[in-house]
């Protein structure tokens, strides 16, 4: 069930529909050789309703990446607290949650198949059911054909398919990508975006995507989260409204001008502060 | 500051272990590190010391030249023409692939004792690293700087010189490091079997005398200075391939 | 056959018939050097001897367990080294100098403190591969992708399972080099061992010929040895390149 939320973000429907809760996050990174700590992250709350498809975006090194380490539990915090499934995320992964990464993470001595089944086998899956399951997936991300290759034989967006398909197989309650898409070029992008989407449908997983391209998050999501320059706290919410069966072919739509310009009237200032900033 | 401490940490633990391995074996297998120091300081007060190491210096400059500038002659030649590097790179890798303490009798037959022998053996360490290396730096050299050059219509002596020179630099240059410090290996071996002068000589002297201060001071002597060289060179070679 | 294949036999038939015609001629004397179809016979003739078998032997396991050793010992400092980053700062120079260093100078040691026997020559060679598996064993922990790491946590992996099925596999690639660099200096250290000073091997059979001024059976060991060491350090090169073709490095 997607909620469509207006600006408040606390406002969303009751307790029990919440996925995903993040209150008064902030994050400071000690400096290694006695220099200044960096303070990434200032005070994010965030209420994700279960299916919800939220993206975050915001200029470079704002915390990003940092904030969805925290929520997939591989970093701890240094304030605030995450929970998940009613249940506290604390320096542990927790159990249902897929994450997709920028770099390529497919290893390169599995075969397609044996990558996607890698997850499912340290589960302790029965075998019959890991067939199953991955034959599924491959043939969900379009590399049925591909199982027996290695991922050198396989172009960059083929192999973020294999990372997908990894992910799909575990039939993960909340998915969280960072800039999955980065290292593609733009068209690769628009056809992985829609593959996405297919993803989310199909599982029904709550999404939290990061990216800094404006089109993407406006096409995909339900719900935007502009970040600010680092610290990084949340600027502005949009929401997109668009229909839970969607594809690219809403970018014809005037409310997608609306939605990447009003993205940009926040985001302009913050990108120029933080490429000042971060010079050298 | 900190890593100062730790290596002084460090010193004093190597020294520590090394005095307790001598209580250990005795002083038939190895001697204190006060009795080697002291012997070191000896060596280096003796003029037989030094006239050894001059004849190590003279072989082993001689083999330097002969590697780094037969290896420099050999690798451009090799990297330039495509076909001929295509030709003798796996040659070279077996060559690489044969130990090269396997020739020692040969070169003990071809070149006799004495110091054409050691300047032989110093160069066939030598001058593979610096052939091997030369060769793969021309050949990596970027087809865009080649096709620049070309533009610019330098002539060969230019492109040469000015472009490809520079552009192969840092590869050319560890190939060196690393044929010099061979270089010295086979000197040094060399004088073991073929020398009645020299530093190895010297060491292999001492072993048939069991004088076992000496054999680990001469070890600690060739083992400082083959260390600073080493770290020296590599400083180059390191702030060589930032710039490149 | 393409050009460069025969250009490249050529010239090795042609190296091989003028190193013939000047031994037979006499241009290279017999007591230098004999002609390498000579060699060839004197090698063939040796292989049937036993005590030559027990000196190849000897040297070849020798040299095999100088590599183990090698090997064991410079994968787990490297791992060691590589857990310490504090100690890795000192030691990391150390490591970078270390093959400018003669290490064959510790060979009277080590014959002073184990005695003449097959000892030192295993601990020379172990002594001189072990350096060249610690700094790959440093290389291929350090370019473990990060990515890799945190997919494996993201799985909830435990840290011994990550190891072994994710950072072992990430790193081998850089682990065969460094096996097969051992590989290639442990034999050069046992045989080195061999001719400087020992009791038996193909090194040791091949100083006495020399001393015994027996240039057939001098070469003709020459030529086992060469072939032999060759033919397994070929064997190795080999390997690394089909893991680094698979692991998608070539």
């Amino acid at each position: 069930m997607v909620s469509r939320c207006c600006r408040s973000i606390a406002a969303c429907a009751g307790r029990a529909e919440i996925a995903l809760e993040l209150t008064g996050i902030s994050h400071t990174f000690a400096s290694e050789s006695g220099g200044t700590p960096v303070r990434a992250l200032e005070g994010i709350d965030l209420q994700l309703a279960p299916g919800e498809f939220f993206s975050v975006i915001g200029p470079s090194g704002c915390g990003k990446s940092t904030l969805l380490e925290i929520v997939a539990g591989l970093l701890r915090a240094t304030e605030g607290r995450v929970v998940f499934d009613g249940r506290e995320v604390a320096g542990e992964v927790p159990d249902g949650v897929g994450m997709v990464f920028q770099e390529d993470a497919s290893f390169p001595w599995l075969s397609v198949w044996d990558n996607v089944a890698f997850g499912l086998r340290r589960r302790g899956t029965d075998p019959a059911e890991i067939v199953r399951r991955v034959d599924y997936a491959l043939q969900f991300v379009g590399l049925a054909d591909f199982a027996r290759h290695h991922p050198r034989q396989l172009s960059g967006g083929m192999r973020q398919r294999v990372c997908i398909a990894r992910t799909l197989v575990l039939e993960p309650r909340l998915i969280l990508l960072d800039e999955p898409f980065g290292a593609l070029d733009q068209q690769t992008r628009l056809v992985m975006g829609e593959e996405l989407l297919r993803l989310w449908r199909e599982t029904g997983a709550t999404v939290l995507l990061i990216t800094h391209s404006l089109d993407e998050a406006a096409l995909l999501s339900d719900r935007i989260g502009v970040m600010s320059a680092r610290p990084g706290r949340f600027i502005a919410s949009l929401a997109t409204g668009w229909p839970r069966e969607r594809d690219s072919q809403v970018v014809n739509d005037p409310r997608f001008g609306a939605l990447t310009a009003e993205m940009w009237t926040h985001l302009r200032a913050e990108s120029l502060r933080s490429i000042r900033t971060s010079s050298g | 500051m900190s890593r100062r401490f730790d290596g002084l940490l460090f010193t004093i633990a190597v020294l520590l272990l090394w005095e307790l391995l001598y209580r250990i074996v005795g002083s038939s297998g190895l001697s204190s590190p006060i009795t080697t120091f002291a012997t070191v300081v000896h060596l280096l007060g003796s003029a037989r010391f030094w006239q050894n190491v001059a004849a190590t210096a003279d072989a082993f400059a001689l083999a330097v030249v002969f590697s780094l500038g037969g290896g420099l002659a050999i690798g451009l030649l090799l990297g330039l023409s495509r076909f001929a590097g295509d030709v003798f790179d796996p040659i070279l890798n077996a060559l690489t692939a044969i130990p090269k303490i396997t020739l020692y009798p040969v070169i003990l037959l071809f070149f006799g004792l004495g110091m054409s022998a050691k300047v032989a053996f110093g160069t066939i360490h030598g001058i593979f690293p610096v052939i091997i290396l030369t060769m793969n730096g021309v050949r990596n050299i970027s087809p865009v700087i080649r096709k620049a050059a070309r533009v610019m219509r330098l002539t060969p002596a230019q492109t040469i010189r000015n472009v490809l020179l520079p552009a192969a630099l840092p590869e050319i240059f560890s190939g060196m490091r690393i044929g010099v410090s061979l270089a010295l290996l086979g000197t040094l071996v060399g004088e073991l079997f073929a020398s009645d002068r020299g530093v190895g000589f010297m060491l292999i002297q001492s072993v048939e005398h069991s004088d076992v201060p000496t054999v680990m001071a001469l070890t600690l002597l060739l083992f400082a200075v083959a260390v600073a060289g080493g770290l020296a060179m590599l400083q180059i070679d390191r702030r060589l391939r930032r710039e490149g | 056959m393409s050009r460069v294949a025969a250009a490249r036999w050529a010239i090795v038939l042609a190296g091989f018939a003028t190193v013939e015609l000047c031994c037979r001629t006499g241009v290279i004397g017999r007591l230098t050097m004999i002609p390498p179809s000579a060699m060839i016979v004197s090698a063939l003739h040796l292989l049937t001897a036993p005590a030559i078998q027990s000196d190849l032997l000897f040297t070849i396991t020798n040299a095999a367990a100088a590599i183990v050793i090698a090997v064991i010992a410079g994968f787990v400092a490297g791992v060691i080294i590589h857990a310490l980053p504090r100690f890795r700062r000192i030691v990391d120079p150390l490591l970078a100098a270390y093959y400018a260093v003669p290490t064959f100078i510790f060979y009277p040691m080590l014959v002073a403190i184990l005695g003449l026997n097959r000892a030192p020559l295993i601990a020379i060679g172990a002594v001189l591969g072990v350096v060249a598996m610690t700094v790959n064993t440093l290389a291929g922990l350090d370019r473990i992708p990060r990515v890799y790491v945190k997919t494996a946590a993201a799985l909830r992996m435990p840290r011994v399972a990550t190891a072994l099925l994710v950072q072992l596999p990430a790193a081998t690639p850089h682990l065969v080099t460094g096996v097969k660099l051992a590989v290639s200096y442990s034999i050069v250290g046992t045989i080195a061992g061999e001719f400087i000073l020992s009791v038996a091997g193909l090194g040791r059979a091949m100083s006495l010929a020399y001393n015994n001024l027996d240039n057939a059976t001098m070469y003709g060991l020459l030529l086992i040895l060469i072939v032999t060491v060759t033919a397994i350090n070929l064997a190795i090169y080999e390997w690394e390149r089909a893991v680094h073709r698979r692991w998608g490095l070539r």
